[in-house]
């Protein structure tokens, strides 16, 4: 017992604020929550034990919720892919064939810096508006604008928009994955006349599998996670016409605004859930399509 | 360099000439690809910049002036907006950011603190159970916030911490913020061992080591962790938005949404204003530390 002791204990002290944190700020959380998602809770008086009723609810009766997924599963589907894109174009760009990339690096990735605050999503909101400058810029090319986010068919891409305008922190990772990818590769199929284009797909993503995957798990996670730009966009709501119905954004209003705790608890869980399905998803298909570099089959 | 150019020209060596023609050729033709590069390179600079230039502009027009306007130089430089837009809540935005500064000051040596204590003991000490805890916190990183933070409402509020900043600062006490400590425990393992162990020799504690050797020579991941966490927890609104109600003890996050629900419609020009001046923390700790902060996500690959 006193050995045990002697040998752990400098690394239980160091260890013991996150290990306080973990269990009041993580795991008991997490538990709480399951056992809340089986119950009525409204803060008042104490949960009330319901069982599936929640789940039942929401999958069989909530039509928000099932557009609150459509919203999302359409801002992940469109913005992941655009962000990602954008974000290997640009750093392929800025890897080859330049001296100095410092201030185009510094001025790309600093959108990524900003936009999660309310001052860019304020800002997005009027530049949308009926007389905001994107209306004004179509008005000079002789196009009618409109009010891209009080129309429910457009409001979801001004925000998949804002996604894609922050494309500067995967564009850093790829970045040093390209400066990663050995350069006699490419002067080797230069001299086999191999087009760019064939590059870009036999030498390019192969090499930088282990790196898009990275970036795809992390930047779907993120994408699920949106919330300030899209309560501050629609006004807290989810207007119009719920186009804006972020997943978090209906939790955030039936937790406290409702104070449906409960039902709050369930959405969280249906969420936590879908994020790791989707990680799992992503993690189980890797094998065929990553491979690390020292690895051999 | 020039005598060697005119020595070849004046040789008659043909195939030496055609070489030098085709370097010539192939140096043109680079030259040409990098200036088309550069050229869309500027352009897509511009479209980046141009949200927050027209923010900047927009915040110094007369109110008639914004909307519809893509210039990016006001008639009149309307400074007012910048002063009235400061006091036009009932409560001044010195309150706004002195509250936000008292979050962030804390929340950074909170997380500075707890998260380079933890990855000291996942880097550099051994203990039963490391790998299983290591492989915890790393969960912990993937897990939505949105998941804990009812039960963590409900926990803070039984402990009467809502309305106050606990609940804002605590958790960064206990190192909730895996990132950091992903980042750290990275950088602690570079560090070379015969340093902690020589020091173990001479009798110095593991706290002594901890202090006087790992965190010395680590300050550039301190610095790292330090700025994002500064912007992160400057930038924040859904955490306050839950714990604040009392407007006095509003961030500066916060103040900017009220100031949109009431004044808003009226006054565009001030609620730019604000904006800009909210940004603008986070613009100077991006232009002095972008080194540090650009190095930071290529290493760690954070958001």
């Amino acid at each position: 017992m006193f050995r045990f002791l002697r040998r752990n204990a400098a690394g239980y002290v160091f260890l013991s604020p996150w290990l306080v944190g973990f269990v009041f700020l993580a795991l008991g959380p997490i538990l709480a929550s399951l056992y809340m998602s089986f119950t009525r809770y409204d803060m008042v008086s104490p949960p009330v034990w319901d069982g599936l009723g929640n789940y039942q609810y929401m999958f069989e009766h909530d039509r928000r919720f099932w557009k609150a997924l459509q919203v999302t599963f359409t801002f992940v589907a469109f913005s992941v892919p655009l962000r990602l894109a954008m974000a290997l174009g640009v750093a392929m760009l800025l890897d080859k064939g330049l001296r100095t990339i410092g201030l185009y690096r510094a001025i790309f990735y600093l959108p990524s810096l900003l936009g999660a605050s309310i001052a860019i999503a304020l800002l997005w909101r009027e530049m949308f508006g009926v007389d905001g400058v994107v209306n004004g810029a179509l008005a000079m090319i002789g196009i009618e604008g409109r009010g891209w986010i009080t129309d429910p068919d457009t409001s979801l891409y001004t925000i998949v928009i804002l996604a894609m305008w922050q494309f500067g922190s995967p564009m850093l990772i790829f970045l040093a994955g390209l400066r990663g990818i050995p350069r006699d590769l490419y002067e080797a199929a230069e001299i086999d006349g191999t087009s760019k284009w064939r590059q870009f797909w036999r030498i390019t993503l192969p090499m930088l599998a282990p790196v898009v995957f990275f970036n795809l798990v992390l930047q779907t996670i993120e994408a699920f996670k949106t919330f300030t730009s899209a309560f501050i966009i629609s006004n807290g709501t989810g207007a119009p016409a719920d186009s804006l119905l972020f997943y978090t954004v209906y939790l955030f209003n039936e937790a406290f605004k409702f104070f449906r705790m409960g039902y709050a608890s369930a959405l969280a869980w249906v969420l936590l859930i879908i994020i790791a399905v989707f990680t799992a998803l992503a993690f189980a298909t890797s094998k065929y399509w990553v491979h690390y570099e020292n690895e051999r089959d | 360099m020039k005598t060697n150019v005119i020595d070849r020209s004046t040789v008659a060596d043909p195939e030496a000439d055609l070489a030098h023609e085709i370097r010539l050729r192939q140096k043109a033709r680079e030259k040409r690809a990098r200036l088309l590069k550069h050229a869309f390179l500027m352009l897509l600079s511009f479209v980046m910049l141009y949200p927050l230039l027209w923010l900047f502009a927009s915040s110094l027009k007369p109110e008639n002036e914004i909307f519809g306007d893509l210039g990016l130089w006001p008639s009149q430089f309307q400074w007012s907006n910048y002063t009235e837009g400061w006091n036009a809540l009932p409560v001044s935005f010195t309150v706004f950011y002195a509250n936000s500064a008292i979050v962030t000051v804390l929340s950074v040596i909170g997380n500075l603190l707890s998260c380079s204590f933890a990855a000291y003991a996942f880097a550099r000490l051994t203990f039963n159970g490391r790998t299983f805890f290591f492989a915890l916190m790393m969960m912990t990183m993937m897990l939505p916030y949105h998941v804990v933070l009812i039960p963590q409402y409900v926990l803070f509020l039984n402990l009467g911490w809502v309305d106050t900043y606990l609940p804002l600062i605590v958790p960064r006490f206990l190192a909730a913020d895996g990132f950091f400590i992903f980042l750290m425990v990275q950088f602690f393992r570079q560090i070379p061992r015969e340093l902690d162990e020589a020091a173990m020799i001479d009798g110095c504690s593991p706290f002594k080591i901890y202090w006087a050797i790992i965190l010395p020579l680590s300050l550039p991941a301190m610095g790292t962790a330090a700025i994002f966490s500064l912007i992160w927890v400057w930038e924040d609104f859904l955490a306050p938005l839950i714990y604040l109600n009392d407007i006095n003890s509003y961030t500066v996050p916060l103040a900017l949404r009220l100031f949109v629900d009431q004044e808003g419609q009226s006054a565009f020009g001030q609620m730019f204003a604000m904006s800009v001046l909210s940004l603008v923390p986070v613009l100077l700790f991006f232009v002095a530390f972008q080194k540090l902060i650009i190095r930071g996500i290529a290493t760690s690959g954070m958001k």
